[in-house]
């Protein structure tokens, strides 16, 4: 399997965030091409594409355009999920520091095929270089007649405002950003109404995940076909797979879906010196657990959820042997139990309680029938809770006792964890 | 709560769905929610924040059901009260679904992980929807063994609410309650997760006049009420109906009592009135009933001292009737009283005493008043359902918040819920008037393009107290085909409208000018004639006792610094032979000649009318009383005077009432003042305007501090150009004054007319009527304090 | 100066560009924490009363995000990420030695007010992991070692430059007005993109390009 650098193709060429570095490279070549078509055609031509969205959903995204009522008389919004918050997930805050630009090309594009005037980017608030990065980008844009009235002289107006974050994971949920967005705390929303009929201020509303939006662009240039010519039957396309963890070259890969581990592992150098691969995470940590059986599952939307597990963000993050499964684990769930919102109750107490269980068994407390106190609570929340974000929390629990049993065991055995911190560290044996 | 199915469309939606929950068929109105559909065959879903009264939110997960549509099941079970029935659905509740029994089980163990066990000392313990929910869908022993969420035990959140964290459920019932509601998010969640928690910014107290039903809708004991608490076990306590007696609301409410005493009182659920809402006011307002100085024996005064001393029933009655049979009497029953009440002391002002003098008006008011009562109040139809259907809604001189918070309850809904355009004639926007996002109109003049033929003008009984305007208002309405409904401030005064004990109506608003009418009165009482000159208005009435033309009055509920000249009712008093009937100790049996204990609300039964007219019976809560109500007071004495009524209790006053029929003949013509133009201040003078705040030094609010607490601040408002003339600033003292004395208060700059002062009318510090002896509308002089 | 008179005139601004008012409300508070250095009453109040809310709302707002903070933080403060990755790669053992170097615990102050610590979730940069941000801006690769050495030179006056970010490390406050909206002009220093940011393209240019797969 080749990689197939699209989003991330130039962004090793000189100055590609600024606006004329990005012009170099053919930026808004495809928002020209855009602007001449009907809006419906390229909510068609992204239908066609198969794309799906980069978020973590996999929702087919021209659809998700298309539910967008016409002629309704209310205005519509775009709205760009940049709350990049999934642990392991670290594909757009670097497209976004290389390649804003791309990012505001797929904004117009977009909205202008939605017949939105009004679109906006909720970036997390923890990258204040990111920020800039858009910020400048966007007051760019502006200037160069891109953004605002009549944009390129085509007569259509769009203005986009960058909004801040303040640290909420939870707010990358879209119906929790979009209350964010309109001065709230960040809680999800009942659903129906749906965001493409009731989203923002109650209007229809398109939210996107960055890397589906700044995917656009490319696929307007290079049209269906050469889209379709990446990737599987229903995963179609290119995408950004972030490595990281205990390999020797943590990163960027972009390749066609369906890419699997091993072929990643194989390009980039594999793990870590001296160390085998132990779990894995498919798409960050609400994704349940892989392990190195899962090394040729298919990386597309398919092919994971067959394998018992979810795409979500494509953020691999490799574990070695050196890695203890149950404070992973724990940490984890201290991160749920932390970004609970706090809305519903199988969430807020039950993240509460599984860290409580999992820091006795983590110090060799308790007894193997808490295993299956876990298991039940866990049974409790998934499916229960208002949101994902409480199926999320399940995911690594239920995986790493159905994969690692064995190893909680052995900790109540010790009564203390039998690995050595240090040993995973990426400076063990150096400084440590 | 209400339990039955609630959904207010359901008349207007005659579409019904089919489905089927547990095996049952049902048929609902389509929209109806799983969990309220289920209520319809006693199927009961467990739930905590469903409320029927606010929007559905699923957050507490309590309700999961498993759900099937078009033959294809939901993967996960889901919210009940968040999904609509559809057709064909088929639900399966906890009864029929392993999968709904174990998700509810499993949410319970997950509320219960940080509830704290002090059932045995909560407020809530035997009528709390946890502690219930837990025995029917919890599982007796707890699998938790970590460390519970512990905050600092209650907080006061108010100084009438605490709020305690640790048994919090976080439902947000209260929150959105206040939010969608009160329209008063004095209240938030704050905090995330775990740590989540309901939460005043720490500055700004709790201080919603309608806080108190956030108490009754909690579903566990975290919020409770300063008054109540630690007070009683709810299975103790002793529960009636009644309806409230402070305003013309006339909200439905439940009184509970334990061992003769209530303890506290509830909103009662009624969907036409009240919903399940109450006011702070109405919900603890009531120990003025058990106040010290409340009268337990008549009393005499003593010739030779001057002293009223106790005295017996039989010698009172003997004293008063012959105080009252020697010379020309008149009657101010006052505005508090029951249908049956006022009827009866109308009744013995006719039969008994041969004069038409009867007045209940306590208050300010005005001929033209007189006139548009009676063409336009009497039997009036409208109801609180002109306002949910209205096109437009007019206030005049009426503070829906301040003088009717339920009527500012229906208004705010249909002002949320479709947008329902408001208008209010006053001298600025109250916080209430932006509450409806109400346009603001300094004079009814300038009003334009507001009304249609489904417009509703709603005018308070203050605009008695600006001539011409009544009748302004009554032009308006004939031009644009818009109704007008009149809304007094008292609970009674409605009630005595409709019994006739003003001196220009007989019952049921037969004119006292129309023979026909008196015939026909006459004939149902058995008498030969009714007196037929009109009768004195109250003013009038204490004026004429003041100069000896009318030598004795017979007084009911009255405190002559309600009216417009207190002076003239204090030499009123001071000059005739005075009974008086009355609760406590006022400035009425001061001066009394005899005084007689009544009864209060909680001890008789009786009706009161509402502003609609429409019938707000209650029951007697204390039945061990030996209390007397007016009722029969005035039996007595008219029996003592050989002019017997007729009227045993309340129950025949009513049916007598009841019995006497519409009156179908010429109405009273309308009134048709011309508008004054108000005095032209000059420097350093100001109109004054004032009405009085839900909250203030009414007497009916005595004894209960922690309610007080929550009162509005009085302070004097005038617009940025007035107080530079005067040369203040914000929050500088201003002194407001008259011949009679003067007040001074704190100023809030307010966008309002230049030259305009405004003053609450009975708050602390700011006494009108006591201290300035004027009303709405007159020349004061304003002035820095420095 | 007061908070009020200093930052009316942004606060309108801000509030301009959105539709509705109300949404302007994180940006206002990022705006009060760029001058108080943290949510201060007065922020509250002054916020709530710009856009016509109760204080309990803009306070349940304030609450429910952890950047916005109830007391006053360095004028560097760094966050740990000992999200797993990041604490199993060495975050754990960096957050500890920060906490003895400095002697300070998780939310807490140095006495010099220079320095606060706190431990935070993942930071979208598992791929430079174990990660620091000080004032929000990327550490990447960090030791033990180089923490200590990092927060030293915060405490020296003579901060590094971030990884990827401007050429001078911004003060917390100074980078709570960016969050605001108020752009500093510092967006085009700094790399483009980071090492770990580019491998995977690095390897992709060496891969020899198959027929009909030509971008």
């Amino acid at each position: 399997m080749k990689l197939t650098p699209v989003l991330s193709a130039n962004w090793d060429q000189k100055d590609l965030f600024t606006i004329d570095g990005y012009r170099r490279n053919g930026g808004y070549s495809a928002m020209k091409k855009a602007l001449a078509m009907e809006p419906a055609a390229i909510i068609s031509l992204i239908k066609e594409s198969g794309l799906r969205g980069r978020g973590g959903a996999g929702f087919p995204t021209g659809l998700k355009w298309s539910f967008i009522p016409q002629g309704d008389g209310k205005p519509h919004y775009l709205v760009v999920n940049a709350d990049e918050s999934e642990p392991g997930t670290c594909k757009d805050m670097p497209l976004l520091l290389a390649n804003p630009h791309v990012l505001i090309e797929g904004v117009i594009i977009a909205s202008y095929a939605i017949n939105s005037n009004q679109a906006f980017i909720y970036v997390r608030g923890e990258v204040v270089h990111v920020v800039r990065r858009l910020q400048q980008a966007v007051a760019d844009a502006y200037a160069a007649g891109l953004l605002g009235k009549n944009i390129d002289g085509k007569g259509y107006d769009l203005d986009l405002v960058i909004h801040a974050g303040a640290g909420a994971y939870i707010c990358g949920e879209e119906t929790a950003l979009l209350d964010s967005l309109e001065g709230f705390r960040g809680q999800p929303r009942l659903r129906p109404p749906f965001p493409a009929i009731a989203g923002l201020y109650a209007c229809p509303t398109v939210i996107n995940n960055v890397e589906s939006i700044a995917s656009v662009p490319a696929i307007i240039n290079g049209g269906v076909a050469w889209f379709a010519s990446m990737g599987t039957e229903k995963s179609k396309g290119f995408t950004l797979y972030s490595l990281s963890g205990h390999v020797k070259q943590p990163g960027q890969y972009e390749a066609p879906l369906g890419i699997t581990l091993r072929e990643l592992l194989e390009l980039s150098g594999g793990v870590r010196e001296g160390h085998t691969l132990k779990f894995w995470t498919p798409g960050g940590s609400s994704t349940p657990l892989f392990t190195a059986e899962h090394l040729d599952v298919p990386l597309d939307y398919e092919g994971v959820a067959s394998a018992g597990s979810m795409l979500g963000t494509k953020a691999l993050q490799i574990f070695d042997e050196t890695t203890c499964i149950v404070r992973a684990v724990l940490r984890w769930s201290e991160f749920y139990q932390h970004e609970s919102c706090g809305k519903c109750t199988p969430c807020r107490e039950g993240t509460y309680w599984l860290v409580q269980i999992l820091k006795d068994l983590e110090a060799g407390k308790g007894t193997e029938e808490d295993l299956d106190k876990l298991l039940d609570l866990c049974d409790n929340i998934l499916g229960r809770a208002f949101c994902a974000l409480g199926d999320g929390a399940t995911s690594p629990i239920t995986s790493s006792i159905k994969y690692f049993r064995s190893e909680y065991i052995a900790h109540l055995t010790a009564g203390q964890c039998p690995f050595d911190p240090v040993a995973s560290t990426l400076f063990a044996g150096v400084n440590a | 709560m209400t339990i039955t199915n609630n959904t207010e469309n359901v008349v207007a939606q005659a579409e019904m769905v089919t489905a089927t929950i547990d095996g049952f068929e049902v048929s609902v109105p389509k929209g109806t929610l799983i969990i309220r559909a289920a209520e319809t065959i006693g199927i009961q879903i467990p739930r905590f924040c469903d409320h029927p009264l606010l929007a559905p939110v699923g957050a507490c997960r309590q309700c999961l059901v498993d759900v099937e549509v078009n033959g294809r099941a939901f993967p996960k079970p889901q919210a009940s009260c968040t999904m609509p029935i559809e057709p064909g659905m088929v639900v399966k509740t906890q009864l029929s679904s392993p999968v709904a029994e174990k998700a509810q089980r499993g949410v319970m163990e997950f509320l219960l992980i940080n509830h704290p066990l002090d059932c045995p000392v909560c407020d809530k313990g035997g009528e709390c929807p946890l502690q219930n929910q837990a025995m029917s869908t919890g599982q007796g022993q707890t699998r938790f063994e970590g460390t519970k969420r512990t905050f600092p035990k209650p907080i006061n959140i108010s100084s009438q609410v605490l709020l305690d964290r640790e048994r919090c459920i976080l439902c947000a019932r209260c929150t959105r309650f206040s939010e969608q509601i009160a329209g008063d998010p004095f209240i938030s969640m704050s905090e995330r997760g775990a740590l989540q928690q309901v939460a005043i910014y720490e500055k700004d107290p709790f201080e919603s006049y309608f806080s108190g039903n956030t108490i009754q809708i909690c579903p566990v004991g975290a919020l409770t009420g300063a008054s109540y608490r630690f007070r009683a076990r709810p299975f103790d306590l002793v529960s009636t109906a009644t309806a409230c007696e402070h305003c013309a609301a006339g909200c439905s409410m439940r009184t509970d009592v334990r061992r003769s005493k209530v303890l506290r009182r509830l909103a009662g659920d009624d969907p036409a009135v009240n919903e399940e809402w109450n006011c702070d006011k109405g919900r603890w307002a009531f120990t003025y009933a058990t106040a010290p100085d409340r009268l337990t024996t008549p009393l005499i005064r003593n010739e030779m001292s001057g002293e009223l001393v106790p005295a017996s029933w039989p010698e009172a009655i003997a004293v008063a009737a012959a105080g009252l049979s020697k010379s020309r009497a008149a009657v101010l029953p006052g505005g508090r009283l029951t249908l049956e009440e006022v009827y009866t002391y109308q009744k013995f002002a006719r039969v008994v005493l041969g004069t038409n003098d009867i007045d209940f008006r306590a208050r300010p008011f005005s001929a033209e008043e007189s006139a548009f009562l009676a063409s336009h109040v009497v039997g009036s139809t409208i109801s609180n359902a002109d306002i949910d259907s209205a096109d437009s809604v007019l206030l005049i001189s009426f503070e829906a918040e301040e003088e009717s918070p339920i009527i500012f309850l229906r208004i705010r809904k249909q002002v949320m819920k479709r947008a329902l355009k408001v208008g209010t004639v006053a001298p600025f926007l109250t916080p209430g008037a932006s509450k409806l996002n109400a346009m603001l109109y300094h004079s009814i003049t300038e009003i334009e393009s507001f009304f249609t033929n489904k417009s509703l003008i709603l005018v308070g009984e203050r605009a008695a107290q600006t001539p011409g305007l009544l009748s302004k208002v009554i032009e308006i309405a004939n031009s644009s085909g818009a109704k007008i409904a009149w809304i007094p401030r008292r609970a009674g005064e409605r009630g005595a409208i409709e019994a006739g004990a003003i001196g220009n109506l007989l019952p049921l608003g037969r004119p006292v000018s129309n023979a026909t009418a008196r015939v026909d009165i006459a004939a149902a009482w058995g008498i030969a004639s009714l007196p037929s000159g009109p009768g004195l208005d109250t003013l009038e009435i204490l004026k004429s006792a003041a100069t000896g033309q009318i030598g004795a009055l017979l007084i009911g509920g009255l405190d002559p610094f309600d009216l417009a000249e207190p002076a003239i009712a204090l030499a009123a008093l001071d000059s005739a032979f005075v009974v008086s009937l009355e609760l406590r100790e006022s400035e009425v049996t001061k001066r009394a000649n005899v005084v007689f204990p009544v009864a209060s609300v909680t001890e008789k039964s009786g009706t009161f009318l509402n502003w609609e007219g429409r019938e707000r019976g209650f029951e007697q809560v204390l039945k061990d009383t030996t209390r007397v109500s007016d009722l029969r007071v005035l039996t007595m004495l008219a029996e003592a005077l050989a002019a017997p009524l007729n009227l045993r209790d309340s129950v025949s006053a009513k049916a007598e009432f009841d019995s006497l029929g519409e009156w179908d003949g010429e109405r009273t013509p309308a009134p048709s003042e011309p508008i004054v133009a108000a005095p032209t201040p000059s420097a350093g003078e100001a109109v004054l305007i004032t009405w009085r705040m839900l909250l203030d030094l009414g007497s009916m609010q005595d004894g209960e501090a922690n309610l007080a607490g929550t009162a509005r601040k009085a302070n004097v408002k005038l617009a940025a150009e007035t107080a530079s003339e005067i040369g203040v600033r914000d929050g500088d003292l201003v002194r407001v004054s008259t011949e009679a004395g003067s007040i001074a208060l704190p100023l809030e700059i307010t966008e309002m007319p230049v030259r305009v002062v405004w003053l609450p009318e009975n708050s602390f510090g700011s006494q009108i009527r006591r201290s300035l002896r004027v009303t709405s509308g007159a020349l004061v002089r304003i002035g820095s304090e420095a | 100066m007061l908070l009020k008179e200093a930052t009316s005139d942004q606060m309108d601004e801000i509030i301009a560009r959105y539709p509705r008012s109300r949404s302007a409300i994180m940006p206002l508070l990022h705006l009060v924490q760029s001058i108080e250095g943290f949510v201060t009453p007065q922020g509250i109040e002054l916020v709530a009363s710009k856009l016509g809310l109760s204080t309990a709302e803009v306070s349940g707002v304030a609450t429910f995000y952890t950047q916005y903070k109830r007391r006053p933080v360095g004028e560097y403060h760094v966050g740990v990420c000992t999200n797993t990755l990041c604490a199993v790669m060495g975050g754990d053992a960096i957050f500890a030695g920060l906490k003895e170097h400095l002697g300070i615990g998780n939310d807490e102050r140095t006495s010099d007010g220079k320095v606060s610590l706190e431990h935070i979730e993942c930071n979208a940069a598992c791929d430079y992991a174990p990660l620091i941000m000080v004032n929000w801006e990327f550490f990447d690769n960090q030791t033990v070692e180089s923490a200590k050495a990092l927060v030293d030179s915060l405490r020296d006056g003579e901060p590094p430059a971030p990884s990827r970010g401007p050429d001078r490390l911004p003060t917390w406050k100074e980078n709570s007005a960016v969050l605001a909206g108020l752009n500093d002009g510092h967006a085009n220093e700094g790399v483009q993109a980071g090492p770990a940011s580019l491998v995977g393209l690095e390897i992709a240019n060496r891969q020899i390009p198959e027929i009909g797969e030509q971008r």
